[in-house]
């Protein structure tokens, strides 16, 4: 409702997407043919009862316990995910060349892990400077010469995507360790079936339920050969990590046994699991835990999650643990530069899904145009994670500028720089109407002897207006995916 | 957590019952009885001054820091519940999170004495709503069987100690046997257990302690009788045995074989005689030991208190 306190007729009447791409009216002067039908309907809803259906399924998500754990001084908090309930509408056309793009990434990247833990080709060969993948601390020397079934070590692959100003998706950033998100696809869309049954009905989405059949394919698919009907266990850290709530949906969806570590013992380089009845064979792991917390005797000690020698039942080929040990190296921040080169050296191919054109200082030419465009461009460190280090040159003042250059100067190869992307954005209700809010997307691959894109993925959205940050811990939030058919 | 909300849902009654039935001469009502019921008395005075009906029933119902109230008994049962959430069913993990939920949010006019018996309602109801949709929901494998041992051995152990403590603080007013007074008191035992009325059919005439001690001792028809409970222990121990194949659990057995033993063999006329608060002392000690048992059998050396999650 407006300040007057009447209500609009056509609700996105007033809708103005400020310059950006949207993701339900397209860009300026190419409006989107397929959400047109979508926008009809949107704009005749009541304003009062979408706020409502909006705080009912919030509250929904809450009671189900759709949640992840926050931690206070005290208490363990179960929060949701606050969820949008506008969707962000793909059309089969644009899905098409972003699961192409993905197939085509996943792909490069499983040749990419092959080599490094094999022949080093493509370090021989000079494409990617040795030294930033051999001197990677999420490189694991103990994967040197070890075969993995049908060399696939990312099995889940979670690819983070923006839309910048023409429309065109470009990839941020890889997530090839343990990518979490899916469950909040999946059920996103049981929220929106059961809230906006006239919103969703005829609109022909590819449904998003079959993830746990899939991954379940896959996991059966890389488990040892010679097992007939291998068992796939669901590895957590428990109920106490934030993100608990995937893990058992996940196992449920599976239908397989969710299990921790102190559940699992290895026994003359076999993996078992504790039953009522005694010790059961487990063939095939779906780890939710980090390497360095998954096996004490070969990477840190002091883990209490883990299971003693599950490294050496793996190294001898008698589980197989999804993802692989030391999928790390190749979601790297400095190591994703060289992905569109990976893809190009492995397939002889262009990559379908650009990167965010990215600069790297190591080389005498990204180098010379950063410092030449420094006030227009982001320079972030390789080594660095959580944001930390970066200058955001259109933002910065002279002195971190000049700052900025003097560590450009004394470690190019520290750096990388890239241009200000302005993320597209998409309708989102907000305490007085709808408006627009920047959004990502994170589509999710399963491969075992394949690769398979679940249709849509992850929107998250930046819920505080003129933010680009879409993280949770950030104030964003989720949006339903609509991959139309 | 069937073990949490058989204790909830028992507490509920036992604080209603307490406010409605349970006065003595001077009308006053002796709150105290519940604490030692719950073997609570240290833990109560490092926290309140005196027993009164506010204090207990803020401590009982609403204290957060207080392990044995409902608040903390519903926590416990939603934490075991989220451990288990890849095991039981999504309607029983939603019921439970919105019943711990709604007890969060309560204030201390809920609790105030002209509400207390609707807020009981409200959480024995809750309790119950639990088990209904337990059983209509949850997957019958090896998980079923030992929520219901949980449940089972639970109520058992809270039937031998409601006794205990009422005859107990009944003791020394032996002068009153077969006043009016007594007979509440008798009377609010039993409505405690829920038993009033299956008694009534059972002893359409009188109320002796002895009637009343065998009826939740022995009683085969009466849900919350030891007996009764400890048949469906043993009915389930040997299902499950037999059903999933599984080598552990004989001791567990033979305690309970123990136990049966024991019900089946003295007449509760002799029971008294021989002292009534030790033979539920041994009751209560053998079904620890059972319990402690199928935990060893089953899931490794867990301590007795991990069997609250099944």
């Amino acid at each position: 409702m407006n300040p007057s306190g009447t209500v609009p007729t056509d609700l996105l009447a007033n809708y103005d997407p400020g310059g950006f791409f949207d993701e339900l009216f397209g860009g300026p002067g190419s409006p989107s043919e397929h959400t047109s039908a979508i926008r009809g309907r949107l704009s005749s809803f009541d304003f009062a009862d979408l706020q409502r259906r909006a705080k009912d399924a919030e509250r929904e998500l809450y009671n189900l316990g759709i949640t992840f754990l926050v931690y206070s001084d005290q208490d363990a908090v179960d929060r949701i995910l606050p969820f949008d309930v506008i969707p962000r509408v793909i059309s089969a056309r644009e899905w098409a060349a972003v699961e192409a793009g993905v197939v085509q990434r996943v792909t490069a990247l499983n040749m990419f892990l092959h080599d490094i833990y094999h022949d080093q080709k493509i370090l021989k060969d000079g494409v990617i400077p040795a030294d930033l993948v051999l001197g990677n601390h999420n490189f694991r020397p103990q994967m040197i010469g070890l075969d993995v079934p049908f060399n696939t070590y990312v099995h889940i692959m979670g690819v983070d995507l923006v839309r910048d100003g023409q429309g065109i998706f470009r990839v941020l950033e890889d997530n090839a360790r343990v990518p979490s998100g899916v469950s909040y696809v999946v059920e996103n869309r049981h929220m929106m079936m059961r809230a906006f049954p006239d919103l969703v009905s005829d609109i022909g989405i590819r449904p998003v339920d079959n993830y746990g059949v899939k991954l379940l394919e896959a996991m059966s698919e890389v488990a040892p050969a010679d097992i007939q009907d291998p068992q796939v266990v669901l590895l957590s850290p428990g109920s106490y990590n934030s993100a608990y709530f995937e893990h058992i949906f996940l196992a449920r969806e599976m239908g397989v046994p969710l299990v921790e570590g102190r559940d699992l013992v290895v026994k003359d380089d076999r993996v078992y699991m504790k039953t009522t009845n005694g010790l059961a064979r487990v063939d095939s792991i779906y780890r939710r835990i980090d390497d360095a917390f998954l096996d004490p005797l070969a990477f840190r000690p002091d883990s209490q999650l883990g299971v003693p020698g599950i490294m050496e039942a793996y190294r001898k080929g008698n589980v197989t643990l999804a993802n692989a040990i030391g999928t790390g190296v190749a979601d790297d921040k400095a190591v994703y530069c060289y992905v569109p080169r990976m893809i190009k050296y492995y397939l002889d191919q262009d990559a379908i899904i650009p990167n965010v054109e990215t600069n790297i200082c190591r080389e005498p030419d990204g180098l010379s145009y950063t410092l030449d465009h420094l006030h227009e461009l982001v320079v972030k460190p390789v080594g660095e994670a959580g944001g930390y280090g970066i200058t955001i040159g259109p933002r910065a003042t002279k002195a971190e500028l000049d700052d900025c250059r003097a560590k450009l100067l004394a470690d190019p190869s520290n750096y990388i720089s890239q241009p200000m992307i302005p993320l597209s954005v998409c309708p989102t209700l907000v305490e007085d109407g709808i408006e627009p809010r920047h959004v990502d997307l994170r589509p999710f691959a399963i491969t075992g002897r394949n690769t398979w894109v679940l249709p849509g993925g992850l929107s998250r959205v930046a819920l505080r207006k003129g933010t680009l940050i879409v993280n949770s811990s950030q104030g964003g939030g989720s949006k339903d995916t609509w991959v139309l058919e | 957590m069937a073990r949490y909300m058989e204790r909830a849902e028992n507490l509920a009654r036992i604080l209603d019952v307490h406010e409605t039935f349970s006065r003595d001469t001077r009308g006053a009502k002796n709150w105290m009885s519940i604490i030692q019921l719950n073997a609570d008395e240290k833990r109560f005075a490092a926290r309140y001054d005196s027993a009164t009906a506010q204090n207990v029933v803020n401590f009982y119902v609403l204290d957060t820091q207080n392990p044995t109230s409902i608040v903390s008994a519903i926590r416990s049962a939603r934490e075991n519940a989220r451990t288990l959430r890849p095991l039981i069913s999504t309607e029983m993990w939603t019921q439970i999170n919105v019943f711990y939920n709604r007890l969060l949010a309560l204030g201390p006019s809920d609790i105030a004495p002209h509400n207390l018996t609707r807020l009981c309602n409200m959480v024995k109801e809750a309790c119950q709503a639990h088990t209904g949709i337990t059983e209509g929901t949850f997957y019958r494998d090896q998980g079923w069987y030992f929520y219901q041992l949980g449940k089972y051995l639970e109520r058992a152990d809270q039937t031998t100690r409601l006794l205990d403590i009422k005859y107990h603080t009944l003791l020394p007013f032996s002068d009153d046997v077969g006043s009016a007074l007594d007979v509440s008191q008798w009377n609010a035992v039993l409505r405690s257990a829920a038993g009033y009325h299956a008694f009534r059919r059972v002893y359409p005439r009188g109320m002796t302690p002895a009637a009343v001690a065998g009826f939740m001792l022995y009683n085969e028809s009466f849900p919350r009788s030891v007996t009764t409970c400890v048949r469906q222990i043993d009915g389930l121990l040997v299902r499950l045995k037999s059903r999933y194949i599984l080598k552990g659990g004989s001791v567990a057995m033979e305690r309970i074989d123990e136990i049966q033993a024991a019900l089946h063999s003295r007449p509760v006329e002799d029971v008294i005689k021989g002292g009534l608060h030790e033979y539920l002392d041994w009751l209560q000690l053998h079904l620890n030991t059972v319990t402690q048992e199928i935990s060893k059998a089953f899931f490794g050396a867990v301590p007795a208190e991990a069997m609250a999650e099944q």
